[in-house]
């Protein structure tokens, strides 16, 4: 996993990169909710993301909530693969999903 | 068939990883279906490593057999058991979410078993002389390489 971020204060670009599974994804939610105060405009780029397993799901629908509270969360480059697990799982309809 | 007998802890997932990772691309299944059934073993492992035996650690078995004929028919199938001697746990008992609630009203977790029983063509359990035993089968199509 790599985790990389740009921080003007209120715009935060996040990018997945790799595989997010029970392993990292604590740490990736830390440093996120770290961050997180005062954001109103979130973008999680998901262009290098190959595998999602379920505990990184459950830390985009908390960002999603979270960011429905203090601005907007967007999704982009979702790979085929990912987007597969979107629709099983019914976050196309839970996530904004550019 | 292939076995794998480790201690049931969240770090041991990645030799978890490596064992399956290894089998499945051993009988030619292709990188998407590796990834697929990654996923399913990730969420049945995960739940074993975190209730089965908690607060303390014991062990999980881990098997990997084929069945069926490669490109042919019955197709080659591949089968991962699971077996804990924890807590008795049947994680199909559980019912499905509701995956039409609305941001604000769907909980947060509740969706491994459920990615499970999409992902995998079938899914079984049963506890056997004290063995939490879980089953999923795939059916590997090496064409898709």
């Amino acid at each position: 996993m790599e985790f990389e971020k740009t921080n003007d204060g209120k715009t935060m670009n996040i990018e997945l990169i790799g595989e997010i599974d029970s392993m990292n994804v604590t740490e990736i939610e830390e440093k996120l909710l770290k961050e997180v105060e005062g954001v109103t405009d979130m973008t999680f780029d998901l262009k290098e993301l190959e595998y999602i397993s379920s505990a990184g799901l459950r830390m985009l629908l908390q960002m999603q909530k979270m960011m429905k509270t203090q601005g907007n969360m967007v999704v982009i480059n979702t790979n085929e693969e990912v987007m597969e697990i979107f629709k099983v799982t019914g976050f196309v309809r839970l996530l904004n999903i550019a | 068939m292939k076995e794998l007998t480790i201690d049931a802890t969240r770090e041991n997932l990645s030799a978890v990883f490596t064992f399956l990772q290894d089998a499945l691309t051993e009988c030619g299944a292709p990188k998407k279906l590796i990834r697929q059934i990654k996923l399913c073993v990730e969420e049945i492992y995960i739940n074993i490593a975190s209730y089965a035996y908690s607060p303390d650690v014991g062990t999980a078995r881990i098997l990997f057999d084929t069945s069926g004929i490669v490109g042919g028919e019955p197709p080659l199938r591949a089968v991962i058991t699971f077996i804990d001697s924890g807590k008795p746990y049947d994680p199909l008992a559980k019912e499905d979410p509701d995956i039409g609630l609305d941001l604000d009203d769907t909980p947060i977790g509740g969706l491994g078993i459920f990615i499970v029983k999409e992902t995998m063509d079938d899914v079984g359990y049963e506890r056997k002389d004290g063995h939490n035993i879980f089953r999923m089968e795939k059916t590997v199509d090496v064409q898709a390489n």
